[in-house]
């Protein structure tokens, strides 16, 4: 019989090594700048650190007049979406470890809205968009008396996708289609239609089928996928809009 | 990296005017159809001319004066020739609509699709319903066999 014997080795964790990466930014201020341009940081990270993490020590250690936009810093509000090495991606969603430490970061604001200041964007062509849509439920008969209206599992589930939406404007920012000319209404604002549509709850879909049957609504849709690439919720935002072309065709969601 | 896609240029507005018929959808679903149709039919008339018996080697004035008078043939190149240049044509309006910055340079463009589109159909066409396999005068090893018995 074996007698249990302490080991007397402590237990070190192993020791995660911190490295330094360049960090290029893409600034413009207004009040000085006539054109953006780029600089580069040198910031002290380790592979647990975000993008974000990165942009805060440059804010608060090295350059405390860059801005960005950030509110939960855990992918819930959608506050810091920014086109990270060429991809459209949420600041607090995407690791150091998951990028390519030995070349420089590019961090610059999302394409097609018109900037403001570094990492900030005018977001009111993207909330326009949105608004147009009808984002809300519309039913002109009350629920019975305390009570809610009731939805089976299977209608709960046919929108359940397109709920995840946070409105960070990654998806519509990344439409080759919305950066020509900013018409399209863009991929955000088809999802949160598709939301309500495919809701048995809802009584207005035609209307919102209307309103996309537009020039400028879901025909302008080239199925490039950058939206669905882009959304940090995993939002199949291609086949969101897949299904309401298909829906203005049969006349119905 | 330095891609430098600015804000919109317009700002964002949207047209109030519901006219009857919706062309952005019927076109959107005439290129789907029609891509169907165009890939059975491109496809076999590539192999059709360029796999089947000698190959390649077969092609020659006789070879196409053959289809061409042939009714299975000239319904095929028929159907291939308008669909082709309409989706064609209709696929390099949306890239005209997507890049063209202002409404003269886009207006100049769509009528010059419309136009080259409208004569290639009219002249595809002519081709297909008056074209003579048996030329007068032509040399009997030019021409397809079936010449000599006319």
């Amino acid at each position: 019989m074996s007698t249990a014997t302490i080991d007397n080795k402590p237990i070190v964790p192993e020791e995660i090594q911190s490295f330094t990466a360049t960090i290029i930014v893409r600034r413009f201020n207004p009040e000085v700048d006539d054109e953006p341009h780029w600089q580069d940081f040198d910031v002290q990270l380790y592979p647990s650190d975000r993008v974000l993490d990165a942009l805060h020590k440059i804010k608060w250690e090295q350059d405390g007049s860059l801005t960005f936009r950030r509110s939960c810093a855990h992918g819930v509000c959608g506050s810091d979406a920014m086109r990270i090495n060429g991809r459209n991606r949420l600041a607090c969603k995407t690791l150091m470890k998951d990028l390519d430490v030995t070349k420089p970061i590019y961090v610059e604001a999302i394409k097609g809205l018109p900037l403001e200041k570094d990492l900030i964007v005018d977001m009111e062509p993207f909330f326009a968009s949105f608004r147009e849509v009808q984002p809300f439920l519309m039913n002109s008969v009350a629920p019975p008396k305390g009570k809610e209206r009731i939805q089976t599992v299977a209608q709960r589930a046919r929108f359940d996708d397109t709920t995840k939406c946070i409105l960070c404007a990654a998806c519509t920012s990344s439409c080759p289609v919305f950066w020509t000319d900013g018409q399209y209404f863009g991929p955000a604002a088809i999802v949160n239609a598709h939301r309500f549509i495919f809701d048995s709850r809802d009584e207005n879909a035609a209307v919102r089928l209307d309103i996309l049957n537009d020039k400028e609504g879901v025909w302008r849709c080239r199925t490039t996928f950058n939206c669905t690439d882009a959304c940090p919720r995993g939002i199949q935002v291609t086949q969101a809009i897949a299904e309401v072309k298909q829906a203005i065709m049969r006349g119905k969601a | 990296m330095t891609s430098t896609i600015q804000a919109p240029r317009s700002p964002h507005t949207r047209s109030t005017k519901k006219s009857g018929v919706n062309w952005e959808k019927w076109g959107w679903i005439y290129m789907r159809v029609s891509g169907v149709v165009l890939v059975v039919l491109i496809f076999g008339h590539l192999f059709v001319n360029l796999m089947i018996g000698e190959g390649v080697s077969a092609l020659n004035f006789a070879f196409v004066a053959g289809k061409l008078t042939n009714p299975f043939w000239m319904t095929w190149d028929i159907i291939m020739l308008w669909l082709a240049l309409i989706h064609g044509g209709n696929g390099m309006r949306t890239l005209v609509n997507d890049y063209a910055t202002s409404r003269m340079s886009r207006g100049i463009l769509k009528i010059a699709i419309l136009v080259s589109v409208v004569a290639l159909i009219v002249l595809g066409t002519l081709v297909v319903f008056t074209f003579d396999p048996c030329p007068a005068g032509a040399p009997a090893d030019l021409v397809a066999s079936f010449c000599k018995s006319l």
